[in-house]
This record gives structure tokens, sequence and C-alpha cells, in this order.
């Protein structure tokens, strides 16, 4: 990061504001993230019937919604950069720190609205169990904060290629499945009325990927960016 | 004074050499007009030029009084404008103004922005988003953006292309206003064009 960081910080903003208005404006990927999770959703829920599962595929069928639904929507950030043409004026203006900052919280911000729809709804269908509910809040968070960590890099790289929507999902799975088999297994126990001590192992990993991705995709965001 | 030094500059893409061993130095006040015809390589100059790719030989450096500016230090100083550069469509001029003022750290105040957008003959279409321009009036809008920068280098890629005769005399009186203070950077194939620059570098020859 360059050494004035409150400068980083403004131009930061302004990147993330203008992308707001602009999903303001055309909501592709609020549209994207929102159907693709509500029509996953309605189809699980029909599926299910009237049928109870148990919190091991409760837990896995949540991520396996959280994690498609993110992948319809979070590549958009820089795709519509790249489609529009309008990356090369945002390469030639900003701090390529300011563009990734700016952006991951775009898409955190994008996350945060579709986990907090998403969320309420998948324990109303499926009757997950409410008792751990606050306990799965603070997985969620954590889930949602290492898939903006980590997929806001692939996307950037994505964002030139012919087949993004496809690339997004396969180049991102390798890189998220270790946190998704975390947050599968810790969702099973929280959801199993277990306490947050028994899956500290599950939070210190997905802290700690967290950590090492955000290091990662800022260290290397520069070189992605430049042509 | 603000200097443009390319040094042995080569570029290849798979087996196509575009072009090899370009050398060139421009200080504040001179002015290049890159011509050659298609397939040239103009824009590919331009882009090493402006660090937005990287050579596959040489090096480009700017410096201001000998010092080498570092990349955030020529993000403050360059303007370019070109037909594939794009601004946003779904945020009005203003907007864009103002959002690319505030990328580069700094401030662009209302008034700053009227002044900008009356220079390039803009003036009551402010608050229009620009999907609603013509394509002529976004090609005017860059030159705001370029404008907005007070840049000491100034790269132009086709600099009158889509404009009217109007849009023409500004960007000319423009270049005039800038050429003391600037190095100006030009890629054409319009003969009209050549005119805006002191000097040429001929590619593909």
């Amino acid at each position: 990061m360059p050494e004035n960081s409150a400068g980083l910080v403004s131009k930061a903003t302004a990147v993330y504001v203008k992308d707001l208005r602009l999903e303001l404006r055309s909501r592709v990927g609020l549209n994207a993230v929102f159907m693709f999770g509500l029509t996953t959703l309605a189809v699980v829920s029909f599926a299910l019937g009237q049928a109870s599962l148990s919190p091991k595929i409760l837990g896995a069928l949540f991520w396996i919604i959280i994690f498609f639904s993110a992948m319809s929507g979070l590549a958009q950030v820089f795709v519509r950069e790249e489609e529009a043409q309008t990356a090369l004026a945002l390469r030639l203006n900003a701090d390529p720190d300011a563009v990734f900052l700016g952006k991951l919280i775009f898409n955190f911000s994008l996350l945060i609205v579709m986990t907090a729809v998403i969320t309420p709804l998948f324990f109303v269908f499926t009757d997950a169990p409410e008792a751990g509910a606050l306990n799965f809040l603070i997985i969620l968070a954590l889930g949602v904060i290492d898939l903006c960590a980590a997929t806001t890099l692939v996307a950037a790289i994505i964002a030139k290629a012919s087949v993004k929507g496809a690339l997004f999902a396969v180049l991102s799975f390798p890189i998220l499945m270790p946190m998704l088999i975390a947050l599968t297994l810790a969702s099973d126990k929280i959801l199993a009325g277990g306490s947050l001590s028994e899956v500290s192992g599950h939070l210190q990993f997905l802290t700690a990927y967290a950590i090492v991705m955000l290091t990662a995709s800022v260290m290397l965001f520069k070189y992605v960016w430049q042509e | 004074m603000f200097t443009l030094k390319a040094v042995n500059l080569g570029k290849v893409f798979g087996n196509r050499t575009v072009f090899s061993s370009i050398n060139l130095e421009l200080n504040t006040g001179d002015s290049v007009a890159i011509i050659g015809p298609n397939g040239s390589g103009k824009t590919t100059l331009i882009k090493l030029l402006i660090n937005l790719i990287r050579p596959t030989t040489g090096k480009v450096s700017h410096f201001e009084n000998s010092n080498r500016l570092d990349e955030n230090d020529f993000r403050r100083s360059v303007s370019f404008v070109s037909p594939y550069l794009n601004l946003y469509d779904q945020l009005s001029g203003e907007e864009n103004l103002k959002f690319f003022a505030a990328a580069r750290g700094g401030n662009a105040t209302g008034k700053e922005i009227e002044t900008l957008l009356a220079r390039v003959g803009l003036e009551r279409r402010g608050l229009d988003l620009v999907s609603t321009y013509s394509t002529g009036m976004k090609q005017r809008l860059k030159y705001a953006l370029a404008l907005s920068n007070q840049p000491q280098f100034i790269f132009l890629d086709e600099p009158m292309s889509a404009l009217d005769d109007n849009g023409k005399l500004i960007v000319s009186e423009l270049i005039e206003e800038l050429r003391p203070n600037c190095v100006i950077v030009i890629a054409t194939n319009e003969k009209e064009e050549y005119a805006l620059a002191r000097e040429q570098c001929r590619l593909g020859q």
C-alpha cells in the first residue's frame, strides 16, 4: 500500500461510491445474485417438502446456495469495467490499491445484502433449527469476508476472458474449497446446537484464510490489473 | 521541466514484431505526431509510453527535473484521449469528472466542472447521463477529463475522431494552450492532424 493511507481510503471510497451508484442504476449484480439465490432456495424448498434434514446437510445446502449465488454476481464488478471499456480510464486515473479496495468493499456490500435476504428465508423454508442462530451469524460473517477476499482478485483475472461466468466459478472453486469445507463443518456443529468453542479450530482457520487471501490479493492485484 | 524518454523500445505480439528499437526523448514544450499506416503500432506505442502495457524490449521513463517519476506521480501528471477510452455511460458528465478527480485524490468543485464543460462546449449538458451523449459529445467530455488533470504529459490517439468542425477547432485551441507546458504525443492517420505536432515519428517504414 502507498504511504499515504488517508489518501488511499478517500480514493477507494470514490471507487466504491461510483460502483454503488452504477449498481443502483443498472442493478446487474443485485439481480444476478438474487435471481440465483432465490431460485435455488425455492427449488431446494420444493424438493424437500416436509422432510426434515440433518444439520450436516443443511449446512452444506446453505453454503452451496451462497457460493453459487455469489459466483453469479461478484465478478460483475470487474466484468462491467471491461465490457464497457471503462477499465482503461480507471487504470489511468486511479491507484490500483484504491481500485482493489473499493471493489472489495463493493463486493462485500453486495454479499451482505444477499445473505441478509437469503439467510432468513433459508431458515424459514428448510425449518433449520434457530437455537444457534447468533453463533451461525458469526460463521456467516466470516464466510462472507472469506468469499470476498478470495474472489475479488479472481474476478479481476477473468474479466478479460471470453467465457467469464464459467471461468469465474472454475477458478474460484479450488481456492474456495478449503474455506467452504471449514464453513460447512462449522455450520453443521452450530446448527446441531454446538457452541462456538467447539468450532474454534474452524474459526481460526477461516480468520487466517481471510488474512492470507487479503494480503495475497493486495500484493498481486497490481500485476493482474495492468495489461 | 518534464521529460519522456523511451530507449530501444520494442513490442512483439506472438510471432509478430510490431516495431523495434524506438528511441524518443521529449521535453516540456515538445510535441510529436506518431504516424504510419494501419497496423504499424501507433496505438501500441502510445500505450507503451503511458505504461499501459509492458514493452518486450527497452524501457520508458518519465522525469521531472531529472527525477524519475514513480507510477503515482506519473498518473497525476498524465492525460489521455482516445476513441477506445470510455467514460461511464450510467453517470452524468459532471459525475464522471467528479469521480475521476476523487479517484486521483483531488476534488473538483462545481464551478471548476462547469468551467471545464464550457471549455469543451458541453455547458448545460453536465447533468445528463453520458449514455445520452453523441459520440462527438463523449469525445469532448474526454477532453474535459484530460484538462481536469492539469497534465504535464498529454497523449492523444486520433484526437479529432468523431468531432464536428467546432469540436476540431476547440481541440486545436486546447493543444496550442497546452503546448508550452506539456509534452504532447499524438497518434494519427489524418494528414490534417499532423500539423498539431511540431515533429513526426513515422512507424512501419
